[in-house]
């Protein structure tokens, strides 16, 4: 088996995918549900029901609030309760609806069979708009509108689409299930989305620690192009199982040996790359009707005593999801909603689900600990590790020196997040904290320029012009 | 409910800590550190036993009374320091000059730039330097070892402390050479220090520490390739005044030092093209000190001179960036 992977930096964290034979149940609905306004990158919804309105599951109830931006559907059938602000899983305030459910409701177009259907419209236009429609966001973890990533600008052309089902955060195992159990329809899906972007080929990259998503999915693959030419170009590729693979950067580094350029968009060296369990929503959507009402989140954790890949209607309060799952686990200290990576803990389990929440995982206090932070010493790993090539040694020197031309010289502005340095740091030293604080300065620089020179190009044009 | 843990990710840690590779280091050392006791006897584990409790006591007490900061004895750095200071010595050496060496290794080395990862300069070698400056004859004079099952101690010369005598009296070096066979150098049996003695049972210690992937070979194959290469070089051209490059590969501390001391993190290079430089440099001076200086093996000054040129190879050498090409 070939084994493609990223060029540069990368760790083996244990995979940890304990939850992988637990297939995708429907969680019961709870009895009330919040919806937030502000569940994918860009604006914020504009709500478009009041109180007191009597909703239907799918139906919308706010419409995007900008280019970037979404629409939101009501995830179950009930009466709207409030709109308001509510504290998210961090206890930060949200624009969110309330409802409370009544029964189970659906609006009517919606096709509710398991009938899988193949066949797709050739027109682009009634795809595009039954994807903006239905609320699609990327579900891996950065939740930009989907309608708007399949809109390259103009004069760029997609070469190659890439499906990310990587899943190279441990313990998760939501996009494992979806191409175990719904491999035909996220196929579909994938074809779909190739047409929308007018390619030819398109990879769907999934770890070699999965072969059993890799055999199924071949076999999907070649029974679909069998019947028609619209599957022809979906090749299934196994990838090294090392972090982050499924990294947007690292992926088109792995797949197609490009790099983009720092600032750059995937777009700009041919690539798009959606997530598995996106192409599984933009199936629902076009060929159902359904818009992105429910996700599928892994319930685990080395402490949870029965593992589960729960399907969750979106705006479920986690302490609802926690209770049909048997209570807290005992000796649980933290609870994080996502990865162990990149996810984010939770302070507040009142807090609902969003349409972008894959996992909520339990770790125990030995697991999570923080070591005191010592003195570098220079080891290197944390360049070693950094999948952007970067020196976050060096970088933490300039963060807490202050030197901002430093930073920026030394592509601070480049970090993606992904926490492998300060998992690889023997001195236990927060590296990513310290990073993200850095690159937040860096880039606030970085904006002011470009706001400032678009100003003195825009003054120069007009001087111009009024000569 | 009670309280959940709150902390931004990454949310989990590899678990190896500076103390995990400290421990990794002081393993890959038994082997060395079992021969050389076997073979120099009690006054071997004296030296060891000294070098390492007073690296440990003066690094407590300097971070409590002199810093008034927590102690971080608790790293294991001060127990290597320690270790290497003592298998750079003779196991003749006094206990007081090999305080005082680790009195130079800890207190002026280490911790007056900052403790560990500040020091510009490897502490064990640091120490080494200033006591074969301040002390030549405890540091030159080496007896054969009498080992711990007693033989009788003869006293003589290391080999390369025989090639540098027959250098500066003008006479042919092939002789000496020639008495010296290489198979016993490879396990054990030539005069030097502990560290000197088992070529095979440093190595195991190498291949641990890359086989748990906590150094690199980066620096010591560069040290290598570069000795032999040079040593090559000048030999073809006069073998009768030049030693060649198997000789010079296993002695003087050119295993120990290309392995344990040029790898030490703090002060070797963070790329691996600077690693390369680095050991370039390394390997070239050594063979200059060695052919033409009065010192008769020159790995520790080629180290510590090559210490100095790190933070310029650090700002010289980067890693890869990915797309920014
Ligand atoms: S968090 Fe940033 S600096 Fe750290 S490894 Fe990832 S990309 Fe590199
Ligand atoms: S991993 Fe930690 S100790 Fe090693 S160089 Fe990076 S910051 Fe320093």
């Amino acid at each position: 088996m070939s084994k493609q992977t990223f060029h540069i930096g990368g760790i083996h964290p244990a995979d940890k995918k304990i939850s992988r034979d637990c297939a995708i149940e429907a969680l019961p609905i709870p009895p009330t549900v919040y919806i937030s306004l502000s569940q994918h990158i860009g604006a914020p919804a504009k709500p478009i029901v009041a109180v007191g309105d009597k909703v239907k599951t799918g139906q919308p109830v706010a419409e995007p609030g900008g280019f970037v931006s979404a629409w939101i559907h009501s995830s179950v059938s009930g009466t709207v309760k409030s709109i308001g602000p509510r504290k998210d899983l961090s206890g930060k305030s949200v624009p969110s609806i309330e409802i409370a459910v009544e029964g189970d409701e659906w609006i009517e177009e919606v096709d509710l069979s398991d009938t899988l259907v193949t066949e797709f419209p050739e027109d682009n236009k009634a795809i595009m708009a039954k994807i903006t429609s239905g609320g699609i966001v990327g579900l891996g973890g950065a939740t930009f509108p989907t309608h708007v990533k399949l809109s390259p600008p103009p004069g760029q052309k997609c070469e190659r689409l890439i499906i990310n089902g990587c899943e190279c955060e441990p313990y998760l195992t939501c996009n494992y299930r979806y191409l175990l159990e719904r491999g035909e329809q996220v196929a579909v899906g994938v074809a779909i989305l190739m047409q929308v972007l007018g390619v030819k080929d398109a990879t769907i990259a999934i770890e070699d620690n999965k072969p059993e998503d890799i055999a199924h999915m071949k076999d999907v693959v070649a029974k679909l192009a069998a019947k028609s030419d619209k599957f022809r170009g979906i090749e299934i590729m196994p990838m090294m199982t090392k972090y982050p693979e499924g990294g947007e950067k690292q992926l088109i580094d792995a797949v197609m040996n490009r790099q983009v350029a720092s600032g750059g968009l995937p777009i700009s060296v041919g690539a798009v790359v959606q997530n598995v369990a996106t192409a599984y929503a933009v199936y629902e959507a076009v060929q159902k009707n359904k818009p992105l009402v429910s996700n599928t989140l892994t319930y685990t954790g080395d402490c949870v005593a029965t593992q589960h890949n729960y399907e969750v209607r979106v705006g479920t309060p986690l302490s609802f999801i926690i209770e049909c799952a048997g209570g807290m686990p005992q000796d649980a200290a933290k609870v994080i909603s996502g990865g162990p990576m990149m996810g984010r803990a939770v302070s507040n389990l009142d807090a609902a689900t969003v349409k972008g929440t894959s996992g909520l995982l339990f770790l125990t206090a030995a697991q999570t600990k923080r070591a005191p932070a010592t003195a570098c010493i220079r080891c290197g790993s944390c360049a070693d590790a950094c999948p952007m090539g970067l020196e976050p040694f060096l970088l933490k020197r300039l963060a807490l020196a202050g030197d901002l031309d430093g930073l920026e010289q030394n592509a601070m502005q480049d970090c993606i997040s992904c926490g492998s340095c300060q998992y690889s740091c023997p001195a236990s030293i927060p590296l990513l904290d310290i990073m993200t604080q850095g690159k937040a300065k860096v880039m606030g620089v970085m904006k002011a320029r470009a706001a400032a020179a678009k100003a003195a190009a825009e003054a120069k044009a007009a001087a111009t012009s009024a000569k | 409910m009670n309280k959940l843990i709150v902390s931004p990710s990454p949310h989990i840690h590899t678990g190896v800590s500076t103390t995990s590779l400290m421990r990794d280091v002081v393993i890959a050392l038994l082997p060395a550190v079992i021969v050389s006791v076997i073979f120099y006897g009690l006054g071997e584990l004296l030296v060891l036993a000294v070098s390492v409790l007073s690296c440990i006591l003066l690094e407590w007490a300097i971070t409590k009374y002199m810093l008034k900061k927590p102690s971080t004895i608790c790293d294991m750095s001060a127990v290597v320091t320690g270790l290497l200071l003592a298998m750079n010595l003779p196991y003749t050496t006094p206990w007081w000059v090999i305080v005082l060496g680790a009195v130079f290794a800890i207190g002026v080395a280490k911790m007056s730039f900052g403790g560990l990862g500040q020091n510009l300069f490897n502490p064990a070698i640091a120490g080494r330097v200033f006591l074969l400056v301040s002390f030549p004859t405890y540091m030159t004079t080496w007896k054969m070892p009498q080992g711990l099952f007693g033989a009788d101690a003869i006293s003589g010369a290391t080999p390369l402390g025989a090639i540098n005598e027959a250098v500066l009296q003008h006479q042919s070096i092939s002789s000496i050479v020639s008495s010296y066979d290489y198979g016993s150098m490879l396990f054990a049996g030539i005069g030097g220090s502990a560290g000197e003695i088992s070529a095979i049972a440093l190595l195991a210690g190498f291949v641990y520490l890359l086989v748990r992937k906590v150094v690199k070979p980066w620096t010591t194959l560069s040290i290598w390739g570069t000795v032999a290469l040079v040593s090559l070089l000048f030999w073809i051209g006069n073998p009768d005044r030049f030693t060649d490059p198997v000789f010079n590969l296993l002695t003087g501390g050119m295993i120990l030092g290309a392995c344990f001391m040029a790898t030490d993190y703090v002060t070797s290079p963070m790329s691996a093209k600077g690693c390369v430089i680095y050991g370039i440099g390394i390997g070239f001076i050594t063979l200059m000190i060695r052919y033409f200086g009065s010192y008769p093996e020159g790995m520790s000054f080629a180290i510590l001179i090559m210490n100095a040129t790190v933070p310029l190879l650090n700002r010289w050498f980067h890693q890869k960036k990915y797309g920014r090409a």
